[in-house]
């Protein structure tokens, strides 16, 4: 649709986009407004007064902060797992033809295209079956396994436009294969893996519907946000805590799409 | 060797000698075998898809037809299809039913909500604001599940601003009629169906709204003004052009709304009735009541229908949209 340039689109339409667009972001706008208000019993509208008091409450909060240090733990090493896996299987899936490949395209893709519930209950009943005990590896072990199809996706994108000349100009020209990787592929995909780094962070730090099978009695981020919202005990820090979730998820998204924007394929669409 | 004239720094002989060492005999042997590599790269991520993910599908298909006993609440190891039988009960298809009609409901308004937005997007929105709806679209994607659930809470909450925007509009009673109606209605909306279905529509949306675009941004312009230019009103170009070439960007979008409403618990538990949906069930059955096998063949039943959905979905061509 590229023919009709400068033409302006009707009224109806134009309202149409902007409330829906609306619809998406006032919802999660209205909770900055909600972290300062100095009511904490219930979620009147609109809030009888403003502070900042709760900020330094959240600060001084113990359990708060080992929530955040348990997934920020988890992240990383799901990342990490996550990257090595996604990138040597867009390599192999990009680089070259064979027998069954759409089938592992299919098993990268499977995690995140079941619903979570599924992949949490199966995990969680192999863990009982096998009588392995929940630890932090445990929630690694389910984060690392979704979070390959971002890295994935982001690295196979990339490695079809890089082109495969480059890697036979560079063995020509006498690197040896591990050579080439340093000097050549690396450097063409790295902004990929970074996105893709990035987005799989962001995901593994939200994940809730899994991490509740998978997690015992630790408390990641989500999970005690989960708490909270069953069972409210502390809104004004809940409130506080969900400020500044969107604020952490927010950056990694932005970052990763500066990373792509050029790029024919968009960050983030994986999810 | 002899040394060309024309070419006299070109003293390298023609084919390299093998470099030495462990890595370069690494190097040489991949570039011999390149199966070889690429098996070495496809191992680590099928070994751990294969034994942690489809392992534990396995492990949870196998207890499926398992049973519970009754009395001493053990599992018994033996195979039988009385779990599924059990799965029949009217309380449990009653779940399904509701499920099911949710799912449906909320895909349809995904769709509604988000045609506008997708279609603005591909045909009007140029250079800065194409890039400004595009994020406008992926923030709320992937801005924190629970916190806007929770935003949801805020909002539809009985003092919060919902009821303040009706009360201000002075159309509260509108507010409360709707709410007296005997299935959509309940206390207030954070504990009644419409708040499960507006939430899950919110939470959806994008998802909708991305394969859409995608769809429609493949729609020639100048199929729409032919259109036009044949006569046909705005309302007939949409129903005969953009809608039938739109509709697999819809189907694949919907794959993902009717999926994850199938399987999501956190939703209707937070926000919604004490009555329960799949997600629910499966939730409390490998929980509090500590009967896997039922909660095993609870979620055999988003899997065949997101089956079926997807072969239906793959024969209209919606794989291409995604």
């Amino acid at each position: 649709m590229r023919s009709d340039r400068g033409q302006s689109a009707p009224l109806g339409l134009k309202i149409a986009a902007a409330c829906g667009l609306l619809f998406l972001h006032l919802p999660i706008l209205l909770i900055f407004v909600y972290a300062f208000t100095t009511e904490e019993k219930s979620f009147v509208w609109p809030p009888p007064g403003l502070t900042t008091q709760w900020f330094a409450v959240t600060w001084n909060r113990p359990d708060v902060w080992e929530a955040l240090s348990l997934s920020v733990r988890v992240a990383t090493i799901s990342t990490a797992i996550a990257l090595v896996l996604g990138t040597l299987c867009a390599a192999a899936v990009s680089r070259t033809k064979f027998f069954g490949r759409e089938t592992i395209s299919l098993l990268v893709i499977l995690p995140i295209a079941l619903p979570g519930i599924i992949t949490g209950i199966a995990l969680r009943s192999a863990f009982s079956l096998a009588d392995i005990p929940f630890s932090f590896w445990t929630i690694v072990l389910g984060h690392a396994t979704f979070c390959v199809v971002v890295v994935y996706n982001n690295a196979v994108a990339r490695f079809r436009r890089t082109s495969g000349s480059m890697i036979e100009a560079s063995m020509d020209l006498g690197a040896d294969g591990f050579q080439t990787f340093r000097h050549v592929v690396l450097p063409n995909i790295a902004t990929a893996l970074l996105a893709g780094g990035m987005l799989a962070f962001a995901l593994s730090f939200d994940e809730v519907i899994v991490t509740t099978f998978t997690a015992g009695q630790q408390q990641t981020v989500p999970i005690w946000m989960l708490e909270e919202l069953i069972r409210p005990r502390q809104r004004p820090v809940t409130n506080v805590v969900a400020m500044v979730v969107v604020l952490v998820t927010l950056l990694p998204i932005l970052f990763a799409y500066y990373l792509t924007r050029d790029g024919d394929q968009i960050a983030g669409s994986g999810k | 060797m002899s040394v060309d004239a024309t070419m006299p720094r070109a003293t390298a002989p023609a084919i390299l000698p093998g470099s030495g060492g462990m890595r370069g005999a690494l190097s040489d042997l991949f570039w011999r075998r390149p199966q070889l590599l690429l098996l070495l790269m496809l191992l680590p991520p099928v070994l751990w898809l294969g034994i942690v993910y489809i392992g534990s599908l396995f492990a949870l298909l196998a207890q499926s037809f398992f049973s519970i006993d009754e009395f001493s609440g053990l599992i018994n190891r033996q195979f039988t299809l009385k779990t599924y039988g059990d799965l029949l009960q009217a309380a449990n298809l009653d779940i399904i039913l509701r499920t099911v009609t949710m799912a449906a409901l909320v895909t349809v308004a995904s769709a509604i909500v988000a045609f506008p937005i997708a279609y603005y997007a591909a045909r009007y929105a140029r250079g800065r604001w194409k890039a400004l709806f595009y994020l406008g679209v992926m923030l709320p994607l992937w801005s924190s599940y629970l916190v806007k659930i929770y935003a949801w809470k805020l909002i539809l909450a009985k003092e919060g601003i919902l009821t303040w925007l009706f009360a201000k509009l002075h159309v509260l009673w509108l507010l409360e009629a709707w709410l007296a109606l005997p299935v959509v209605g309940g206390n207030s909306l954070s504990v009644s169906f419409t708040g499960t279905f507006i939430v899950f529509v919110y939470v959806w949306l994008p998802f909708m709204i991305l394969p859409v675009q995608a769809a429609l941004e493949r729609v020639p312009g100048n199929l729409v003004e032919a259109s036009s230019d044949l006569g046909a009103s705005p309302g007939q170009t949409f129903r005969n052009v953009l809608f039938p070439l739109a509709l697999p960007g819809i189907v694949a979008g919907s794959i993902f709304t009717f999926s994850l409403t199938l399987g999501d618990y956190i939703i209707p538990q937070i926000i919604g009735t004490s009555r329960l949906f799949i997600g629910q069930a499966v939730y409390s059955q490998q929980g509090t009541a500590g009967n896997i096998p039922l909660a095993a063949a609870f979620t055999v039943v988003p899997i065949v229908i997101m089956g079926f959905y997807l072969w239906g979905a793959k024969r209209m061509g919606a794989f291409d949209a995604l």
